[in-house]
């Protein structure tokens, strides 16, 4: 078989296994979000928290309860970070420094997963996984009790609450995220990654040097990594390494898993709003964007554009492994990249201009397609409802979604929403370039260097968490401002969007008439993608045109 | 004010709680389990799959590793050992192929340092083997993203043959069927790409001498 056919499958395949996996998850997904029944092990965790599984939340409280949990998981993992030289299982790691720790907890919490540390050389096994992981599950289930709570303010009418976020949070971590996590687990070990609390083991090598092998519980850490959009690796290859990625195998699963949920939520989106319509225009607007992406990546790697070294070399394998290719590389790598996850199993600082450009406007379009657990389905919504607007503005009449009208109240949530990130990545990258200490921490020079800086503040401002990795962020500085724009970037969101729901929810839907714009037919697929290209675009066109366009025309 | 207060309070106990059973459950009871069903149904799996000598691991089959000759007084960086076939380039930690630090040169597509980096080890890998530089594959110019790859390409391997045959006194038609022998097709007939682990073939090659 040859490379091209090969590829194909495998993206062929990709696409196949998600589109089986979208209605029974998305279903099920929607079944244990508006379930009024409760597990009885879910009733024994609120009685161990003390919290009231029968409370329905108005949209603050429901805020107040994500940030109160945000703030203990913050402040209980840097001290876990700060402490763990003291407990059991740190191999021997000191004790994180201050400016590391903060951005290493704001990274998790925030289900960005940015690592300005190697995981080998910093992070002893139980903070691993009773500090870290844990936060993989809880941030994961938070993203996605927060787009439950926006679905409920299209369908409920004339009331103020939202939801139960306790009661989301823990169904969605017990119901959905720890089986599926169990089951890949094993799967993994099966295909090779290791799960063992051995510390470093020293061997002599064939050629009769020293090596030392690496251990830990990493298969359990991995599968929870990717489908919980997390990306924040065992060790500083990340899913390169082959202890967390061991064959081709194990990296089609690990990408099915990290976009599995995301292209699953527009189910239960359709199916919580009554109109599985819907759900399906959402989800081609996600898989348009995704299916182009992967097209221009992989052909702009495939044929070296616009790099000497690609050329030289004879192909684009710096930073990438040889069992994955090509092919399995740039499919990784969009995935990641449009989803929040920011696992890597290839370095995107290496790809060509064209191949890391679009990496970067990936993370750019907000995370929507699929996007992050949760994160990525709100954020549609809210080009969606921009989209709506647009289109009432054409014809001059109050828009409305899903039978809610869009007035002022609501299009200034929608806007503030759309304003945050940018202005976190703007504001972020002019300041570093502008500090000539910051500047300084670039590996590589000219447009490439700016790319480096601008990457890194795309992905902590969108909670991604990936990296043009040259850069040594591991600075006070660094640590400090990546991790402000990761909790603002996370946060300020959630406020707007829980806003809008309680906006919503309060209304008395409209009847449909024959004014209103039909929201499930190809027409709005097309014009919500248009809207979301122009939108980003628009805001983010003169950076990248400093960056990868500069690069790629030189 | 000391109510509202009071209920702040409250409202972070709650959450610090429902941290605490959510740590034990997926950061505590979640990987205990998945560690123990995984050293009793895949140990050889869950501890590395480790390659033994005499009950002594001498490997991971899944961590490359260098095949370089001793250090001599004075030299810094080492030389690779003609009985050996070679891995691909390695950025992991100075002198490559070091699990505690993984990672990529992260050098930009453009960047005149790999440029010079990828004519230089063409030109070395081409005198090594002695074959013309343009027949020299990429995988043996360009360093991985672990740095710990194990695999390098059929083609390298092969153009590496005649080499190792001379330095063990092995005749060449024996070690390119050991070579064959070792090419992994795709996984499924369509995933990844085709590779030879260097490890493995190494550690075979030593056995059947």
């Amino acid at each position: 078989m040859n490379n091209t056919l090969a590829g194909w499958l495998q993206v062929i395949a990709l696409v196949g296994a998600l589109a089986l996996s979208y209605r029974p998850l998305g279903d099920y997904l929607a079944h244990i979000l508006t379930s009024p029944r409760h597990w009885r092990v879910e009733r024994l965790v609120y009685r161990a928290g003390g919290v009231d599984g029968d409370a329905d939340q108005p949209w603050p409280a429901y805020l107040r309860s994500v940030l109160a949990f945000f703030l203990v998981s913050l402040l209980f993992l840097y001290g876990f970070l700060r402490l763990q030289n003291h407990l059991l299982l740190s191999l021997g790691m000191k004790a994180v420094k201050p400016d590391l720790a903060f951005n290493t907890a704001a990274s998790f919490v925030t289900n960005t997963n940015w690592q300005n540390y190697s995981g080998e050389s910093t992070m002893g096994h139980l903070v691993q996984m009773a500090g870290l992981a844990v936060q993989n599950f809880v941030s994961a289930a938070v993203g996605i009790g927060v787009v439950a709570a926006l679905i409920r303010g299209f369908t409920r009418k004339k009331t103020d609450r939202v939801g139960n976020f306790w009661v989301d949070l823990t169904r969605v971590v017990l119901r959905v995220l720890l089986p599926v996590s169990f089951v890949f687990a094993l799967v993994l070990v099966a295909g090779g990654v290791i799960e063992n609390f051995h510390g470093i083991q020293s061997i002599t090598t064939i050629a009769g040097e020293h090596q030392s092998l690496t251990g830990g519980p990493v298969a359990s850490q991995e599968a929870i990594k990717e489908l919980g959009t997390n990306g924040g690796g065992f060790y500083n290859a990340n899913s390169s390494h082959p202890f967390e990625n061991p064959n081709p195998f194990t990296n089609w699963l690990e990408i099915y898993l990290l976009l599995v949920i995301g292209f699953a939520l527009p189910r239960t989106f359709g199916k919580m709003v009554g109109d599985n319509r819907q759900g399906y225009a959402i989800v081609a607007v996600m898989a348009l964007i995704w299916a182009s992406s992967v097209a221009i990546v992989t052909a702009n790697e495939l044929h070296s554009v616009s790099s000497s070294a690609g050329h030289l070399a004879g192909g684009m394998m710096e930073g990438k492994e040889q069992r994955f290719g090509i092919w399995a590389s740039a499919l990784f790598a969009v995935s990641t990249t449009l989803t929040s996850c920011g696992a890597v199993n290839s370095f995107h600082d290496s790809y060509t201009p064209g191949g890391g450009g679009m990496t970067i406007f990936n993370m750019m379009l907000g995370e929507i397609a699929p996007g992050g657990t949760g994160s990525g389905l709100y954020g549609i919504l809210i080009l969606a409802v921009v989209a709506v607007f647009v289109a009432g503005l054409m014809v001059g009449r109050t828009p409305e979604y899903l039978g809610k009208k869009l007035r002022g109240q609501e299009m200034k949530y929608a806007s503030l929403y759309i304003l945050t990130t940018p202005a976190i990545v703007l504001v972020g990258a002019g300041l570093a370039m502008a500090l000539p200490g910051e500047r300084a921490a670039m590996l590589n020079h000219g447009p490439h260097g700016f790319s480096e800086v601008l990457y890194a503040f795309t992905s902590a401002a969108n909670n991604n968490g990936s990296a043009f990795a040259g850069l040594s962020a591991n600075t006070v500085w660094y640590n400090t401002a990546l991790g402000l724009a990761m909790i603002l970037g996370r946060f300020l969101p959630m406020v707007f969007v829980l806003a809008l729901a309680g906006s919503l929810a309060s209304q008395q839907p409209v009847p449909v008439t024959a004014g209103t714009l039909p929201t499930h037919r190809p027409q709005f697929v097309g014009l919500l993608t248009g809207v979301i290209l122009i939108v980003v675009g628009l805001t983010y066109f003169p950076a990248l045109a400093l960056g990868p366009l500069a690069e790629g025309l030189h | 004010m000391p109510s509202s207060l009071n209920r702040v309070i409250r409202h972070h106990l709650a959450a610090l709680r429902m941290l605490l059973v959510f740590t034990v459950i997926t950061g505590i009871a979640y990987p205990l389990v998945v560690v123990g069903i995984a050293q009793a149904a895949f140990p050889h799996q869950a501890n590395g799959s480790l390659i033994k000598d005499r009950g002594r691991p001498v490997a991971s089959s899944l961590i490359g590793q260098n095949f370089n000759l001793p250090l001599n007084k004075g030299q810094t960086s080492p030389q690779p050992d003609r009985k050996w076939f070679q891995p691909r380039p390695s950025a992991a930690g100075t002198t490559g192929y070091d699990p505690t630090s993984s990672g990529a040169s992260n050098l930009g597509p453009n960047n005149p340092d790999l440029v010079a980096v990828i004519k230089a080890r063409r030109a070395a890998v081409a005198a090594f083997d002695g074959v013309p530089p343009s027949s020299v594959p990429v995988d043996a110019v360009t360093a991985s993203g672990s740095g710990l790859d194990p695999d390098i390409s059929p083609a390298y391997a092969y153009e590496q043959v005649n080499r190792v045959a001379k330095a063990w006194g092995l005749n060449r038609p024996a070690v390119r069927k050991l070579v064959a022998d070792h090419i992994q097709g795709r996984n499924l007939g369509f995933l990844g790409q085709d590779r030879v682990n260097v490890v493995e073939l190494n550690h075979d090659l030593a056995a059947s001498k």
